[in-house]
């Protein structure tokens, strides 16, 4: 790990002034992804700031339709809050599923999506219910914010602060996992929105995507069973060693098909 | 007289268990000395290439920046010597590439280290490493084992043309080739096993200190035979003179084998103590761990097992390519030869063996002793040929075993071993009913109706274990010995202290020693210390590995049993009887010529206070040492049984049942054999469904270099275990001992991959069975 210097700021207008304070300043959530970066010396920001004690960033509401989930929350938290739960219980599943105990209280939902990993269980979430990511500066729809491999909508130096989600109880998260690091090597959440299904899949390699042939066909009434034949763009899919192409494609449609079949998640 | 409860054979919890689970365990990297400095390894990214230059200008300028060593710093030392001697088949001595400490002019494996930065902080010396500018010319490289030898491949060594390190056969190839003609039935195989990287917990690590006042040297280092490691460090490379070399291994975090071996980084860093001056500390990064510890494994064999219309095994023919790395480590020669072929006749009553095996240096980390070493690839390659045999001839893969089991003992395999005892048809029995197989049609049937592939698998191992019988490994080109010794120090007031040659890494010596010598004197377990891995403490010994504990254990017993004797002949003068009317039980003496009796304490007094007995006939003090040299190997077997279901859709292996009816001789605690068992069985399945080091085919640059890619397997993938355990004592050693450590990584692969075959129906599938490989499999596409 080289060196760097490390604020704790302990409100959001301090967290924000130190990220505006230098060009390298990097925003710290969990860690879970850029501790091991910089121990592998990958990277090497002039600045860390610690968002583990910017209250702005907590909390885990529901008001009305909307449930709010604040970027510092942990994945345990969100598994285990009862508002989550009664909201999209299927949310909270896939927060416990991920990683192991030790990453789940460490890791938040907020450094998750700002990471977007092509390989991480939230953005998949996200996109499918339609979330609204919140900064310090302004809203991004989901299918802004998620612009590919490891990149986002954010600005240098914008915060994420909040995710807001439509609360939606018809759902459900499949993971076909990576032996190894127990990653999604498929993962796919389903939701059934007012706008219709709602497919996203993640885990493709090429960055988190709706699965928009298989919406339109099961909107239209469209058996379970036929999601075997529905068209899936391979340019979606690249291969690696865990898993290849072809393989991956085909785990799709095995999630999707098994994310219909099992039906909502048990509040 | 108060009984006392016989420790030796129950399941006594481990003494060492305390210090570990509350975190005070002491390793090599806890240790700091007074002016301590750090070392980091700058190593290459290419995985063959000439080094052109190294400027270390930058570097030596970083603050904290001691020296930088390059290869020409350690060009006086001796090249790494590889141990173990290979003819060729036609009496040629292997080819062994030179291995130099640091390398000098050309590197062969990513990883392989070309300069060693010495500082003041850890965190300085790995900053200065990347300040290090190496020129490199790149070389194309070989990596795949099936190819190395092939024409226009690049070569690595200019010894070894064609790669080729050595050409080795064992058996009768004649004899073999008439089986095979009148043989009813051929049954080929051709199969990888793959190659493992060994991950203990804790990664190498060594702290060396030298005194220039007194030319001493101190070195802590984590390692599995630290007494073997002073000679080598004094006789090969001269660090210092043996009785001033002082090698320590404190507590060691697991090893595998990996940390039995001799390495270029520990001998860069002790060197280094010396130019410095200071103590040099270096711990591996967990990807220096996979970069440079010795993986295991990576054969690619094809196998002929004739049969005769019955179903009776008539000959074996085995062709292996081994990959032996970049150079051959310490012991590489050894595992895919003698530690090997020797074990093709597995437990059945073959007439004919004949195996040929040719090492092939390839762009890698150098494969040496990783658990079992040799007898898994071998258990690997019957028990898997032996299951598709029953496949094609329409037999039950447990009746296939049973027509062909070794019955009678000892057994005189056509492959040097004389197995010493057993009963493999009381294996089979015990296995069976463990993993109730009459069951598995209905859970079959079951499985099948919630859309799941289940499948079961037998195998049955036997190896050779407690090496080792010195004489029998010098004619097969050992160069050193491997007896074991103790030192058994009775106090007078009765405790004991055993100062023993092994060194436990995780296998519960400290219990199992104290749990012998406890019985031996009648002493509460809590009166025994026992001491291990210091060598200014013990004199000799040869270390922990290959399942030997019952080499140093009974040179522990006969210690115990010199020092019961002395007792006899201090306790006749004590009473005023003749010595051939005492005896010794339950810790105490008593005599046939008197109604006294003498408790062990007592006695131990009296030999310290030595007042009381004629000292020109009998020494005074109470110590005695044995060095045990077992006549022959012992010969663990047992029959490991496993279910699997499959998911057809994703190709998901899961692992629903295991069981493993071993028969290890005498049991020192149950308790520790089982968690043996255990972690053998689930390294065994992490190899037969997840784990697998792969390469880039063109650069071999290591792809899976960390735990988000080199797939462990994990406690919630493992069923729990079903065991049983028969006892054939071995004849080999007082105990009646056989060794247990490496015995479920032997044993569950076969297990686990026939079961898949059997869910699938099908030939073979490679390991890993990942679930792409099965989903493939079922798919009828190539795996």
């Amino acid at each position: 790990m080289l060196d760097f210097r490390y604020s704790r700021p302990t409100s959001l207008g301090e967290a924000v002034a130190l990220m505006g304070s230098e060009p390298d300043a990097q925003p710290l959530a969990g860690g879970q992804t850029l501790l091991p970066v910089l121990r592998a010396r990958l990277a090497a920001p002039g600045r860390l700031v610690d968002l583990g004690r910017v209250p702005e960033l907590k909390g885990i509401s529901r008001s009305g339709d909307t449930l709010t989930i604040g970027a510092a929350e942990t994945h345990a938290a969100v598994a285990g809050s009862a508002v989550v739960k009664a909201a999209i219980p299927a949310l909270a599943a896939l927060a416990g599923g991920i990683g192991d105990p030790q990453v789940r209280n460490r890791g938040t939902i907020g450094g998750s999506t700002a990471n977007n990993d092509p390989a991480a269980c939230y953005p998949s979430a996200l996109l499918a219910l339609g979330a609204q990511i919140v900064t310090d500066r302004r809203r991004i729809d989901a299918p802004d914010f998620f612009t590919g491999l490891f990149s986002t909508a954010l600005e240098p130096g914008e915060l994420l602060l909040k995710l807001e989600l439509p609360a939606c109880t018809q759902a459900r998260y499949v993971k076909l996992e990576n032996a190894a690091s127990r990653f999604a090597l498929i993962g796919l959440f389903h939701a059934r929105t007012l706008q219709g299904h709602r497919l996203a899949v993640t885990g493709s390699g090429t960055g988190v995507f709706r699965w928009t042939e298989a919406e339109a066909w099961l909107d239209g009434g469209g058996a379970v069973e036929g999601l075997m034949d529905i068209p899936l763009d391979p340019e979606r899919f690249t291969g690696d060693l865990h898993g290849s192409a072809a393989y991956r494609r085909h785990l799709v449609r095995v999630a999707a098909k098994r994310a219909l079949a099992l039906g909502p998640v048990a509040a | 007289m108060t009984a006392i409860a016989r420790n030796f054979g129950s399941s006594v919890r481990r003494l060492e268990d305390k210090r570990f689970v509350m975190g005070m365990g002491r390793y090599v990297d806890d240790l700091i000395f007074p002016g301590q400095t750090y070392a980091a390894f700058v190593r290459t990214p290419y995985a063959h290439a000439r080094i052109m230059g190294i400027d270390a200008t930058e570097a030596l300028g970083a603050p904290g920046v001691l020296r930088v060593l390059t290869g020409a710093d350690f060009a006086a030392l001796p090249a790494m010597p590889c141990g173990w001697m290979i003819h060729s088949r036609d009496g040629e001595p292997m080819r062994v590439g030179e291995r130099r400490v640091v390398a000098i002019d050309t590197v062969r494996h990513v990883g392989e280290a070309v300069a060693v930065v010495i500082a003041e902080s850890r965190e300085a010396a790995r900053d200065a490493v990347d300040l290090v500018q190496v020129d490199y010319d790149e070389l194309p490289a070989v990596i795949d084992v099936a190819e190395a030898g092939d024409e226009g491949r690049p070569q690595l060594h200019p010894i070894a043309p064609g790669n080729l390190a050595f050409d080795w056969e064992l058996g009768d190839s004649a004899a073999v080739a008439r089986a095979m003609e009148t043989a009813a039935h051929r049954i080929t195989l051709t199969l990888r096993n793959n190659r493992l990287v060994p991950n203990a917990i804790e990664p190498r690590a060594i702290n060396a200190q030298w005194d220039p006042i007194e030319e001493r040297l101190d070195v802590r280092m984590t390692h599995q035979n630290p007494i073997g490691m002073r000679m080598f460090y004094a006789a090969a490379y001269g660090l210092a003179a043996e009785h001033k070399l002082r090698m320590v291994s404190p507590d060691v975090g697991g090893g595998f084998g990996s940390k039995a071996h001799n390495y270029p980084e520990e001998v860069a860093v002790a060197f280094a103590a010396k130019l410095v001056c200071r103590p040099v500390k270096w711990t591996a990064e967990r990807t220096e761990a996979f970069l440079s510890d010795a993986h295991g494994r990576d054969h690619l064999t094809t196998a002929t097992l004739a049969l005769d219309a019955d179903g009776r095994f008539l000959a074996i023919e085995v062709d292996t390519k081994a990959a032996m790395g970049a150079y051959l480590s310490s012991t590489g020669s050894l595992i895919p030869t003698y530690m090997y072929a020797t074990m093709l006749s597995g437990q059945y009553d073959i007439p004919a063996i004949h195996n040929r095996t040719r090492a092939y240096y390839t762009n890698s980390c150098p494969v040496d002793a990783y658990r079992g070493a040799g007898r898994p690839e071998a258990a690997y390659v019957v028990e898997r040929i032996v299951s598709l045999a029953a496949r094609k001839l329409g037999l039950d893969q447990a009746e296939i075993r049973r027509r062909n089991f070794i019955t009678s003992f000892p057994h005189q395999t056509p492959v040097i071993w004389e197995y010493d005892s057993g009963d493999y048809s009381a294996g089979l029995d015990q296995a069976l009913a463990l993993s109730d197989y009459a069951g598995f049609p209905a859970r079959k049937a079951e499985a099948a109706a919630r859309g799941k592939l289940r499948g079961i698998g037998i195998s049955a191992y036997v190896e050779a274990c407690g090496i080792g019988p010195t004489a029998i490994l010098a004619k097969l080109g050992g160069g050193a010995g491997m007896w074991d010794s103790a030192e058994v120090r009775v106090h007078p007031v009765g405790t004991v202290e055993v100062l023993s040659g092994a060194h436990s890494h995780g296998q519960g010596h400290a219990t199992t020693i104290a749990q012998l010598v406890s019985d031996k004197f009648g002493v509460p377990m809590d009166s025994i210390s026992v001491i291990q891995g210091d060598t200014d403490r013990i004199q000799a010994g040869t270390g922990t590995y290959g399942s030997r504990a019952s080499v140093g254990m009974s040179a522990t017993a006969r210690a115990c049993d010199r020092i019961v004797d002395k007792g006899k002949l201090i306790v006749a003068h004590l009473m005023g009887v003749p010595a051939d009317t005492v005896s010794f039980e339950g810790g105490i003496y008593s005599s046939t010529a008197t109604n006294q009796t003498i408790p062990f304490g007592e006695m131990a007094f009296a030999a310290h206070a030595a007042n009381a007995f004629p000292t020109a006939e009998i020494e005074p003090g109470l110590v005695a040492q044995s060095f045990f040299d077992p006549p022959n190997f012992t010969f663990p077997s047992g029959v490991h049984v496993a279910e699997v279901e499959i998911d057809p859709d994703t190709g998901v292996t899961e692992v629903v049942a295991f069981s493993a009816a071993d028969d290890f001789g005498v049991l020192a605690n149950p308790l520790i054999v089982e968690g043996q068992i255990m972690g053998g069985v689930a390294q065994g399945i992490g190899q037969a469904l997840w784990e697998e080091c792969r390469h880039d085919p063109e650069t071999a640059q290591l792809l899976t270099a960390s735990f988000m890619d080199y797939g462990m397997p994990r406690a919630d993938s493992i069923p729990e275990l079903r065991l049983g355990f028969g006892c054939s004592p071995s004849p080999s050693n007082p105990l009646g001992m056989k060794g247990c450590g490496e015995a479920g990584a032997i044993g569950a692969p076969p297990a686990i991959i026939n079961a898949v075959c059997d869910a699938l129906a099908v030939d073979h599938v490679d390991m890993p069975a990942t679930a792409e490989r099965v989903w493939l499999a079922i798919a009828g596409k190539a795996a």
